[in-house]
């Protein structure tokens, strides 16, 4: 308990058919801060998330959450560990057929042998956390998608877990949604005393509320540190993606030949 | 309340598939479960048995009284050997009762009838019936038909 | 041409490493046996596939019956043996018809539903969300779909014989004027209790474990995008539609192999 770090990865490879998704990952995640994964589309930042949840096996490389190594454990372990973590998933997830109130209450009814008026107790703290107590009866397709982001975080919740991880949370989310999501990361990471795990591409939200950021880019961290750090950075390609000018050292264009060629039609 | 729903659909669902497989059980296969379900077996020797199936009945003056459990060949003799499953424990018919394979209208089924004789003794189980008349064959009654008339 | 033969081989590798998926997937889902807490969750799948596909089979199940029945009248009219239009029914319905077209409609109706289901929540990461909470989704989502599949299509195929014969018998006896009594008599005389009714179920058990299996491992198997689904979808009635007749063949073989 006395490890500053809860989650920690060390020289990851990973890749999916010919593709390299990780090529000699490590970064780690210390206890009670929000560390945020940052890095374009595709650049297996949700193959990351899995993989620190024991869903996917990595080809090599250690992954540490809590002290255990995520890699050596079984089945019943490793869905022991996931008690431990919630996890706010890019698309919410929620199951169709529940409706909010039974989301929240699933993992609760699953894990615990707690009376019916407890988890009725729980489930409407957890979803006042969120403010959508008056949204109990909805179902998932009754929801707008900022509010079932919402119901998604108070399941992920539920078990108060140590490690939360948020798959770009703002993706998709209106202004104030995405102002209402921000503020309650952050006081949910204070409340639980939990240590939160974000991975986005929103530089500017992401920026405001984390404590240390990583940037990911071709299977490696590229670059570390905190957010205000990076501005500065003397990587040209750090600084192009913090500022996020479309163009510069990571191109705009996908290799081709010289358009003139493909206009006249005499390429190769 | 929608669980409730869905819960009684679904035992009605359940009770009318049971009930269904029960209806075709008694009602469809006549299975009676009080009746005695004894049965014995006797066979009989015939020179042929063309067109007879195992399961075909038969019956005592048009009753059904068992059906055919085996047909076997005896190579030696080249006989049929037809094993029949009678109702009963045994010691009813004669031991000459007599057996012959009819056919159900025209070109109807195949089985086999018997007709009891007058010994003392009785047939039991494993007991083999001698006096036996084979299956008419269509094909050799028109042709001992056409040499018949060809010799007159 | 090499090329064209490598393709070839990668796609049977592929089908071999398909069949190996599914039967994890089955044996990992089948591995717990279900506890009294399952229950309800069974329960509601049965309700799922077998009470939705009541009302299509009831309905094929009366049509069938009605249209043998009158085709065996015509037929066996002929013959004058209008008394063997029962027997004829009977069998018929009892050794193939029941087990074969409710299997195919279960297929279409049932199966097509189950993969669609799974197949969408993992498109919407429903299932890696469960995962992720430390439930896994082959015992919760994909073992009581496989329960209610084993339980519901001999159900439905005993209701389809049902009532395929009544709809026989109203054709026969009512509308062509057949005596009742015989109709009866003449389907207990002849119907076997295992040789005809036994062997009907015992291939309905069977269509229910393949088409069940199908569906399920086809939507746990879906690619996440919606052609995904739409796909699974479709090769769940294709695949379970030719494994239900071909699975028929090999049974009518084994069990009624006795044709010389
Ligand atoms: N199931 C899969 N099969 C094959 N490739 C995949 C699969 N899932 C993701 N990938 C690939 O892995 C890479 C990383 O994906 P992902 O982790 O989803 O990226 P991100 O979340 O950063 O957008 C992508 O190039 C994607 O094409
Ligand atoms: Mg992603």
């Amino acid at each position: 308990m006395d490890d500053p770090n809860l989650v920690e990865i060390k020289d990851l490879h990973f890749r999916r058919g010919a593709r390299v998704v990780f090529d000699g990952l490590s970064l780690t995640v210390p206890r009670g801060k929000i560390t945020a994964i940052m890095g374009p589309s595709g650049s297996g930042k949700t193959t990351l998330l899995r993989i620190i949840g024991g869903q996917i096996k990595p080809d090599a490389g250690e992954i540490r959450v809590a002290g255990r190594d995520v890699g050596g454990l079984g089945r019943a372990e490793l869905f022991e560990l996931r008690e431990d973590i919630g996890m706010l998933f890019q698309s919410s997830a929620l199951f169709t057929d529940l409706t909010a109130f039974e989301n929240v209450a699933f993992p609760l009814r699953e894990h615990t042998d707690l009376p019916e008026d407890s988890i009725r107790d729980l489930v409407l703290m957890k979803l006042n956390a969120v403010g959508l107590r008056g949204a109990r009866d909805l179902l998932p397709s009754q929801l707008s998608g900022g509010m079932a982001r919402r119901v998604a975080l108070a399941r992920a919740i539920a078990l108060d877990p140590q490690l939360l991880m948020y798959d770009e949370p703002f993706t998709g989310q209106d202004p104030i949604a995405m102002g209402v999501l921000l503020s309650l990361i952050k006081k949910l990471n204070g409340a639980l005393n939990a240590t939160s795990l974000l991975v986005s591409h929103d530089i500017h939200e992401t920026a405001s509320i984390a404590d240390k950021i990583y940037i990911v880019a071709d299977g490696k961290v590229v670059g570390e540190g905190h957010p205000d750090v990076l501005h500065d950075h003397p990587s040209s390609r750090i600084r192009q993606f913090v500022a996020g000018r479309p163009d510069g050292p990571v191109p705009f264009h996908y290799p081709a030949d010289e358009f003139v060629y493909d206009v006249l039609g005499s390429g190769r | 309340m929608l669980m409730r729903t869905v819960e009684i659909s679904t035992g009605a669902f359940v009770l009318a598939g049971t009930l269904a497989l029960i209806f075709l059980a008694v009602r469809i296969s006549g299975v009676n479960l009080t009746a005695d379900r004894s049965s014995y077996t006797v066979m009989a020797r015939f020179n042929d048995v063309a067109g007879l199936q195992t399961r075909a009945k038969v019956s005592i003056a048009g009753v059904t009284v068992g059906r055919v459990a085996a047909i076997d060949v005896d190579m030696e003799y080249g006989e049929a050997i037809v094993s029949m499953e009678l109702k009963g424990s045994g010691g009813v018919l004669s031991m000459d009762t007599g057996a012959q394979i009819l056919t159900e209208g025209i070109l109807g089924a195949r089985y086999i009838n018997l007709l009891p004789g007058a010994d003392e003794e009785t047939l039991s189980d494993g007991d083999v019936i001698e006096d036996t008349q084979g299956a008419m064959v269509l094909e050799n009654l028109i042709g001992d038909l056409v040499t018949r008339l060809g010799a007159s | 041409m090499i090329g064209f033969l490598r393709g070839v081989g990668n796609r049977s590798l592929d089908r071999v490493a398909g069949v190996g998926r599914a039967t994890l997937v089955l044996t990992a889902a089948l591995w717990k046996v279900p506890r009294l807490s399952d229950v309800p969750l069974i329960v509601k799948q049965i309700y799922n596939v077998g009470v939705l596909s009541l009302v299509i089979v009831v309905l094929s199940a009366f049509c069938i019956g009605a249209v043998l029945a009158l085709q065996f009248h015509t037929q066996l009219g002929k013959f004058g043996a209008q008394d063997a239009v029962g027997v004829g029914l009977a069998l018929v319905l009892l050794r193939e018809l029941g087990p074969v077209v409710t299997a195919l409609l279960f297929a279409g109706r049932a199966g097509s539903a189950i993969t669609a289901e799974i197949g969408l929540m993992k498109t919407t990461e429903q299932l890696s969300s469960m995962e992720m909470m430390g439930v896994d989704p082959l015992h919760r989502i994909v073992a009581p779909r496989l329960w209610a599949g084993f339980v519901s299509l001999p159900l439905l195929t005993a209701i389809f014989n049902v009532v395929a014969i009544y709809g026989g018998m109203i054709v026969a006896v009512e509308w062509m004027g057949g005596d009742q009594g015989r109709f009866w008599s003449g389907i207990q005389a002849e119907v076997d209790i295992w040789d005809d009714i036994g062997k009907g179920v015992v291939k309905s058990i069977a269509f229910a474990v393949v088409v069940t299996w199908i569906a399920v491992f086809q939507g746990y198997d879906t690619e996440p995008t919606p052609e995904g689904i739409g796909l699974a979808t479709t090769r769940t009635v294709v695949v379970s539609s030719v494994m239900v007749l071909a699975i028929d063949f090999l049974l009518t073989l084994s069990m009624y192999g006795d044709f010389k």
